[in-house]
């Protein structure tokens, strides 16, 4: 039989067979099957880790959103206001995140040098510089290819991008790139439209002429499409598909998220961890702000961001899987603290913000401390590589992991990042 | 292993001919560059290379690899049966200078336009058609014109740094341009009208200089100053989009236009613009080239006073002079040309040609910029030079002595082997089209929109104001989804009455002709014994319907590595 059409793993042949037999089956599963997916997706919970960036393109301005500094020129007109945690203040227009604030952990000492959006993208997602002799993986493939092995019954892509591109997989292979969906969860071009028998004999056609090419030893994309193929034919013929159907949930917990594209986004992603799934990074656009920065963060950003974080962090805790599932926010870097001529923000590396919480992570924390107008870090500063190495601690990853490059080179998990010991108790 | 063997055995016949035209020293080092001169340099020059690097170089692509590779790269898709049968019976020795006469020459010039419309809109405009102050119709058909009439590149390069007028060609809207869409979305962002990304990409793709980064700061890895950002926008303060409306506001464009500048500091006769450094202070900015060319102070446009003498300057138009006349010019045109072909340029990335980056044949790169430079800057020429190469001529079947040459591994690319890279998503498209002989006509703007919309599926915005965008279409799972089940695809293998495989079915043609075709059609060569096997037992399964066996056979071929993989 052929390796692309093996029938995954704890489904019965009938079952298989089933589902393949069109749209219909597809749209109407089996209820043995998805009752047997929900028992495992209960045991799954309790067992596997997992983790949710929540990436801000263009660059949020953490300085009017965690890390204020009223009265100072730099500081702009928003207040702070406090938070349930202790000594804890954050922006007035996060009223919502700051009752949850005892669950999460803020960063305030972060120092960074990319201050362009894609080197800064580049090295917030994969610890490392942009370097143009190796392309190294970012959080979503390192974290799925270390945690994937805690869920074997996963049928569908272990690293899920909603709404936006991520970084790719590097040096680790096609195989471990981000599954990019858009937030209504719709994948298209799921429905094959035959039978499964003569699916199976196609894909027998389609591996005798994919073995051969391979065999010619023309390089290694040759052999990644065969993979890709592979795990396309899983994710066909999977029930755990129902996991991006944000329509499947109830009204009040879609009201809770909001409707917009980061609230479906943030749901998706819950639902996503909830069926095994080991990375989801969920994007939100729009923080490049170069001119009128004030009115766009507190009329957009910040309610959209608000509601959808908040809603995340505490379902996520109310379903006792915060102590499983780390979350993360933030964007390439953040924005000057000068005010510019426009009333906007322009890139800024040198002192801002992030924020984490759930897994190992210290909760109800803020680290670290900017200087009064912002514009410097006076505590020990931290670099993308000590907050990959913190966020894989707190997911139980070994650090002393070493990845090895295709040229053969052994490069070290985190970039040897050292991890920010006050995010730890 | 049983395969390799059996499909040698079933290529016999065409394996010959191949080899009797090509693997075989029968040509002269004298005729392998077809009497070009620079083609012979190339060859030096890289051969040079693979001898620093103990590197052994794969033989030579067979005639219906290279026939494909050529016709990908040049038109934009796979070469029809009737064209690669055409090549392949050729016993000319100087058939592959012949194939590419006549894919550059007036027989092509539409689908030569098309591809090429393909690729330089990505190059300025990107993907995304978000932006609602570019017009892609618009840009598209300022390309199609300027590349089927092979226009030099420095004048392409001008035509796109000065264009002025109106960026959408419709019923009233007077002066239409479609060159200034290249600027049209880029001059201003958040609503401040500063040009940041018209200096930014002007550098980037014109000159192989990434400067962005400078914008805020000195840059900290290469020599990038803040001031040099800062002149370079200088020169694109004259520049003004605005938006138009007619008619019930219905009908909206952008004008680009030029104005006197009146400078920040209100003195058009030194008209300054002044940016922040990083600890608050302000410093002045006059256009000066990043050579450290300077021109005139002044705002005001050229202008002649009563008494004859003349005033002001064109700051756009000095510009593209400075461009035209620097060594970057020509250097980033062969670079980004060279990628095209070999799926490597001599930088990586291709438009970050800085100091700081040094490129992997710097007398190649050299050499070549000049030699394109003296052929009055003809971008056929240097594509005629590209392609005709060895380094373009090779397989991309490895040997042990080069397998270790692969850029993928983080090595400088040698070119001892063919890299295998992806098609672009349009040349999937015009391929699918070629191969099913689907639509003839399809160089106009109705089947460019058609081909938008299918392209939009693969869009991924990135959020940022600078328009960054990147593709799914790049062998990840939502491709192979739309290879198996999209409705392209569908349309691909359709069996309705008159269409591809219909055609084919009902042909006279033996069984085994018939599958032939299929993979002549998508992939250049025959089935071998094993290929020939499955695809019988498929009709065995198909209960002798022919033209059932036919479509999974075609499902298949078009879903392979093979077909997918510019190899």
């Amino acid at each position: 039989m052929s390796r692309l059409i093996d029938i995954p793993h704890g489904m019965s042949r009938r079952h298989f067979l089933s589902h393949m037999a069109g749209a219909a089956a597809l749209a109407a599963p089996a209820t043995a099957f998805t009752n047997s997916i929900l028992a495992n997706a209960t045991d799954m919970r309790k067992r596997h880790k997992a983790a949710i960036l929540l990436w801000m393109g263009g660059g949020p301005s953490t300085m009017d959103i965690w890390d204020l500094k009223p009265g100072a020129a730099t500081g702009g007109p928003f207040k702070q206001i406090a938070t349930s945690a202790d000594g804890v203040a954050i922006s007035e227009h996060m009223p919502l995140m700051a009752k949850q604030m005892h669950h999460m952990a803020i960063v305030r000492s972060m120092s960074t040098r990319e201050a362009d959006h894609m080197r800064g993208r580049y090295y917030m997602h994969t610890g490392y510089v942009p370097n143009p002799n190796v392309e190294h993986p970012g959080y979503g493939s390192v974290i799925a290819h270390e945690l994937v092995s805690q869920v074997p019954d996963l049928e569908i892509p272990p690293f899920v991008s909603v709404g936006g591109g991520s970084v790719g997989p590097g040096f680790l292979g096609m195989t471990w790139a981000p599954f990019v969906v858009d937030s209504n969860g719709n994948v298209r071009n799921l429905d094959m439209g035959i039978d499964p028998a003569r699916l199976q004999q196609r894909m027998a056609m389609l591996e005798t002429i994919e073995k051969k090419f391979i065999g010619e030893k023309r390089g290694g994309s040759a052999d990644d499409h065969m993979k890709v193929l592979d795990k396309t034919v899983k994710l066909m013929t999977s029930q755990q598909m129902s996991a991006f159907k944000v329509a499947q949930e109830p009204k009040d917990e879609q009201d809770k998220y909001g409707t917009t594209g980061f609230g479906k986004g943030c749901l998706m992603a819950r639902r996503l961890v909830e069926m095994g799934v080991p990375f989801v990074e969920v994007d939100l656009g729009g923080w490049d702000n170069h001119a009128n920065i004030f009115t766009t963060l507190q009329n957009q950003k910040l309610p959209e961001l608000d509601k959808a974080m908040s809603a995340l962090v505490s379902d996520l805790a109310d379903r006792g899987m915060l102590e499983d599932t780390v979350v993360m926010w933030m964007g390439e870097f953040s924005r000057t603290p000068n005010i510019n001529g426009g009333g906007g923000r322009d890139h800024w590396a040198r002192s801002w913000s992030v924020v984490v919480g759930g897994g190992g992570f210290k909760r109800g924390v803020a680290v670290g401390e900017t200087s009064s107008d912002g514009k410097e870090v006076v505590s020990e500063p931290y670099t993308s590589q000590d907050l990959m190495a913190s966020t894989l601690k707190a997911l139980g990853i070994s650090l002393e992991t070493t990845f090895t490059a295709k040229n053969g080179r052994p490069m070290k998990i985190a970039n040897s990042g050292k991890v920010i010991k006050e995010l730890f108790a | 292993m049983r395969d390799r063997f059996a499909s040698t055995r079933a290529f016999g016949p065409w394996l010959f001919l191949a080899a009797a035209l090509t693997h075989l020293p029968l040509q002269s080092a004298e005729d392998e560059h077809f009497g070009i001169p620079q083609v012979k340099f190339i060859n030096a020059q890289i051969s040079a290379g693979w001898t620093d690097a103990k590197l052994t170089p794969s033989k030579a692509a067979n005639d219906g690899e290279w026939c494909r590779r050529v016709h990908l790269d040049l038109i934009g898709r796979v070469p029809t049966v009737d064209e690669l049968n055409r090549y392949v019976a050729d016993s000319s020795p100087a058939k592959r200078a012949e194939l590419v006469s006549r894919l550059l020459g007036d027989d092509y010039v539409d689908e030569y336009a098309r591809h090429w419309t393909d690729v330089w809109a990505t190059v300025l405009i990107g993907r995304n058609v978000q932006n609602e102050r570019v017009n892609r119709p618009g840009m598209r058909q300022y390309l199609r014109r300027a590349l089927s009439k092979n226009i030099p590149y420095d004048q392409f390069m001008e035509e796109l740094v000065t264009a002025t007028g109106a960026n959408t060609n419709k019923k009233d809207v007077e002066g239409f341009n479609g060159a200034t869409n290249f600027l049209s979305g880029k001059m201003e962002e958040m609503g401040v009208e500063n040009g940041v990304q018209a200096t930014a990409k002007t550098a980037q793709i014109f000159l192989g200089l990434q400067v962005q980064c400078t914008q805020c700061h000195n840059h900290p890895f290469n020599k990038g100053k803040q001031n040099q950002f800062w002149e370079m926008n200088a020169f694109f303060r004259q520049t003004r989009a605005l938006r138009k409306r007619a008619g019930t506001d219905d009908v909206q464009w952008v004008e680009l236009v030029d104005e006197d500048f009146a400078g920040e500091g209100g003195n058009p006769e030194e008209a300054e613009l002044y940016y922040e450094l990083r600890n608050g202070l302000m410093k002045v900015a006059y256009p000066v080239f990043v050579d450290g060319t300077e021109i005139s102070k002044s705002g005001y446009l050229p202008a002649k006073l009563e008494d004859g003498s003349s005033y002001g300057v064109h700051r756009r138009r000095e510009l593209a002079l400075l461009i035209k006349a620097s060594p970057f010019f020509p250097r980033a045109i062969v670079s980004r040309m060279w990628a095209h072909f070999l799926g490597y340029g001599f930088t990586k990335p291709v438009d970050d040609m800085g100091e700081h980056n040094p490129p992997s044949h710097p007398e190649l790169l050299d050499g070549l910029a000049e030699r394109f430079r003296e052929q009055s800057f003809d971008l056929k020429e240097l594509a005629r030079w590209i392609v005709l190469s060895r380094a373009y001529s090779l397989s991309s079947v490895t040997l042990a002595g080069n397998s270790r040459d692969d850029p993928a591994l983080g090595e400088k690319p040698k070119f001892s082997h063919f890299y295998l890279r992806q098609m672009q998503a349009e040349q999937l498209y015009e391929s699918l089209l070629t191969a099913t002989q689907a639509d003839k006509t399809r160089s106009g703007e109705d089947a460019a929109k058609t081909k938008d919309k299918w392209m939009s599926q693969f869009v991924i915005a990135f959020g940022t104001d600078e328009g960054d965008d990147a593709t799914t279409f790049n062998g990840t799972i939502p491709q192979v989804l739309m290879m198996f089940n999209g409705e392209l695809v569908k349309q691909a293998t359709s069996t309705g009455k008159g269409g591809f495989l219909d055609k084919v079915a009902s042909s006279p043609m033996a069984s085994k002709k018939k599958i032939e075709t299929l993979y002549l059609a998508a992939l250049a060569r025959k089935p071998s014994t094993t290929e020939i096997e499955t695809a019988n037992k498929l009709l065995v399964a198909r209960g002798g319907d022919v033209v059932g066996a036919l479509q999974d056979v075609w499902w298949a071929v078009l879903n392979s590595n093979e077909f997918i993989i510019q190899h």
